[in-house]
């Protein structure tokens, strides 16, 4: 029904790992050998960035481009060669087909959180550990670093986050006299008594999407998908799972949501029209607000994302992404080299300026982040809203190690819900049962 | 209706021999009512091909009302009507310079594919076509089994193949790789093969030869005229089919720099499903519009060709 690169998008974090293998994980690497094996390979990541050379780079996060630049400009001698070799899903496949042909991949690659495990248990991609990547943790918020961190491993340096936050047009709340939702009950009326005002006009849009169903699972506590080693179980009977579909469901039934695909010109259309009201979404989406939607500027606000439970104030992650070193790579040294400076060091900036949110601790927390005004949002400080969802996320939720598989079935499972008699639960439950015999397939353990 | 005497009607194109080379029968003989140049009109046929006229011809229209849009009109007005403001100057100039003037390196990379693509696989097929068809030689059956065969497998399934066997020659993301496996054309050699066999007549060949004309000359001089209007239907075909090319390329090519027009138009698109990125949807359809264009005026250009090729070997003369 869509093309999957779309859903891909919204893809969200792996938090692979629990806190606690976090800290054993973390301690471990810089004990004993460790450490010298660390200093001589950042050294050597020193030497490298002096003594230049070409890296070839591919990543769709049009803000990376800026970065390039600053990076060319510290290290003359270092040449990145920055390629767009297709969003999300696209550039998997071609990243796949590249490792297993064995030549003609990048050095670096943008990695989105849910198909990180993939990379990792696949071998594709460098185990940081040796550059002391993992004395980073303290640098990045908790969501985001736990997705790199798989297996005792540091696979990835994080590069954006998604926390999520509620978008909603003030202008079409304001006109048919909805309250701003604090509860998806609440949701559910606003959603009903908007439909009801103006039958072209719906609380949002939604045509069964992975990201934003597992994201919202994983605010409800969710926890369907389980991975201990090899070892995947998937279950969504789990209480997080029920509380999504009962009011999920009543939603769909009632044809609350607009039949649109997200990110397709009516989407666009439906934003900047009023007849979409609200987005629930990852930080990253204002830049998208005020380049594709440009028309509807001073419309939009933000508020946190309703809850499951009044008084709580859980959230999960949408969608983010991170930049991974290739095995295959015959510069590692030097790709690390950039990693470093595009996601712990000034290209951060570079990428705030151009409007992506970030995941470094020391830049949620600081005072010029938090009280930037955005025009699009009436001068509200939105990032205040993004940095507090941001600490609120839910701990333990793990994606499967064949994310990119079974997100890319979706819609032949959970999306019929949308579209025939079928329930939200019997659609997850095709899902699941799609999704384990693939993973038995792929020589996992399944229960 | 009888056309015994010449009147200024509409049957007036039926007697200007000078202009069709139709008029086969004597203009006094009387003609039924009905014949292969004038057929019964049939309402229902009328209605079918006027469905078939408009499915083909909205998507056009489509794309040339919507090239007028600006990005926010695109979206706030009506698809197939003009919104009040006519931005297609603006439009293309914008398309043009957008991203460093991206769109004309991809018109002159498709430029590249095509020439020595499309132009490589007809030479190929001329040149192989014609050999197959004038020429007796050992295992020249075989020869045939094989290109009937090659016009079966569609290309996209040899992609995947191919890239793995370009990854190991170290051809992948260079020009090299798109223009290679087009150089191959069995559905141009096959046509060229038919082609040849039907307008060159043996005879003409052997008294060449009987004159003492060496072969090579004997090609160049004497059959390539005769084959002139089936190259440029070859030509026409292998043309369309590198201009279009998508699949190929978006496996071989993953340096936007070698981009043909299509993979960047998708990549444009593909910016509006991007966090952070910015909808170009009124620089997508222009270049679309923009990319057509060639195309569209190749036909017209060469329609006369086009369609005398395409006939070739439907009647034993």
């Amino acid at each position: 029904m869509r093309v999957p690169a779309r859903h891909a998008v919204k893809g969200i974090g792996l938090l692979c790992a629990a806190a606690l293998s976090l800290t054993a994980c973390a301690s471990s690497s810089t004990t004993g050998s460790g450490s010298a094996d660390a200093a001589s390979s950042a050294s050597a990541v020193q030497a490298a960035l002096a003594k230049g050379g070409t890296i070839t780079v591919w990543a769709w996060e049009p803000t990376l481009k800026q970065v390039v630049t600053d990076f060319e400009a510290k290290y003359p001698k270092v040449h990145v060669n920055l390629v767009n070799a297709g969003t999300g899903n696209k550039q998997y496949t071609a990243l796949q087909n590249a490792v297993q042909a064995g030549s003609g991949g990048p050095d670096v690659a943008q990695i989105e959180y849910f198909a990180l495990g993939q990379f990792a248990l696949g071998k594709s991609v460098q185990d940081l550990g040796k550059y002391g990547a993992a004395k980073l943790s303290g640098s990045y918020s908790p969501g985001p670093w736990s997705s790199v961190n798989i297996g005792g491993g540091v696979y990835a340096l994080p590069m954006d986050s998604g926390p999520m936050a509620l978008f909603y047009n003030k202008k079409v709340f304001d006109k048919y006299g909805l309250t701003v939702p604090t509860t998806w009950a609440q949701y559910l009326d606003d959603a009903k008594k908007l439909h009801a005002a103006n039958p072209n006009a719906y609380i949002t849009n939604d045509t069964g999407e992975a990201g934003f169903t597992t994201s919202l699972i994983w605010q409800a506590g969710g926890h369907p998908f389980k991975v201990d080693g090899t070892k995947v179980s998937v279950d969504f009977t789990d209480a997080g799972s029920t509380a999504f579909t009962s009011t999920w469901q009543q939603l769909v039934s009632g044809k609350l949501v607009a039949p649109v695909n997200s990110w397709s010109d009516q989407w666009y259309k439906g934003l900047g029209d009023g007849t979409i009201a609200t987005l629930a979404s990852g930080a990253w989406m204002p830049a998208n607000f005020v380049s594709g939607v440009p028309g509807a500027s001073g419309d939009w606000r933000v508020a946190p994302l309703p809850q499951w439970q009044a008084g709580q104030s859980a959230s999960a992650e949408n969608g983010g992404s991170s930049l991974a070193v290739m095995k295959a790579s015959a510069n590692q040294d030097l790709a690390y080299g950039f990693l470093q400076f595009a996601n712990a060091g000034a290209g951060v900036q570079d990428r705030i300026k151009g409007g992506a949110f970030p995941a470094t601790t020391a830049d949620l927390d600081s005072s010029a982040f938090l009280n930037t005004a955005f025009p699009y949002f009436g001068g509200q400080q939105a990032n205040q809203i993004f940095a507090q969802s941001a600490k609120n996320v839910v701990k333990g939720w793990q994606y499967l190690p064949f994310q990119v598989y079974a997100n890319s079935i979706f819609n032949d499972t959970v999306g019929k819900a949308y579209v025939s008699s079928t329930t939200l639960t019997q659609g997850l439950k095709a899902w699941q049962d799609a999704s384990l015999k693939y993973g038995s397939q792929q020589g996992f353990t399944t229960g | 209706m009888t056309t015994a005497t010449p009147a200024p009607t509409q049957t007036d194109n039926h007697h200007r021999p000078a202009r069709t080379a139709r008029l086969r029968t004597p203009p006094a003989r009387p003609r039924r009512a009905h014949s292969v140049d004038r057929p019964r009109r049939s309402a229902t046929l009328t209605v079918l091909s006027s469905l078939v006229v408009l499915y083909t011809l909205v998507p056009l229209a489509w794309l040339v009302v919507s090239s007028t849009k600006t990005q926010a009109d695109l979206l706030g007005s009506p698809g197939l009507w003009f919104s009040g403001h006519f931005a297609l100057w603006d439009n293309i100039s914008q398309t043009l310079s957008y991203d460093h003037h991206v769109f004309l390196r991809w018109l002159l990379n498709t430029l590249l594919y095509v020439v020595l693509g499309a132009g490589g696989a007809t030479l190929l097929s001329v040149l192989a076509g014609y050999g197959l068809a004038k020429f007796d030689f050992r295992g020249k059956k075989a020869v045939f089994a094989v290109v009937i065969g090659a016009v079966a497998v569609p290309t996209t399934a040899l992609a995947v193949p191919t890239f793995l066997m370009f990854s190991t020659m170290g051809l992948t993301n260079t020009p090299w790789a798109v223009i290679i496996p087009s150089l191959v054309s069995p559905f141009g050699l096959y046509l060229m093969w038919v082609f040849a066999s039907e307008a060159v007549p043996t005879e003409l060949l052997e008294a060449a030869r009987v004159d003492g004309s060496g072969e090579v000359r004997t090609f160049f001089r004497i059959a390539l005229p005769l084959l002139a209007p089936g190259i440029v239907t070859v030509l026409l075909f292998t043309v369309v089919a590198t201009w279009n090319n998508y699949f190929l390329p978006l496996i071989m090519i993953k340096d936007p720099n070698w981009y043909p027009l299509t993979l960047g138009l998708n990549a444009w698109n593909d910016q509006a499903a991007t966090a952070g990125g910015q909808p170009v949807f009124n620089l997508v359809i222009t270049g679309s519009l923009l990319t057509i264009v060639p195309l569209v005026a190749a036909f017209l250009l060469l329609q006369r060709y086009w369609q005398s090729g395409l006939a070739a070997g439907s009647v034993k003369e």
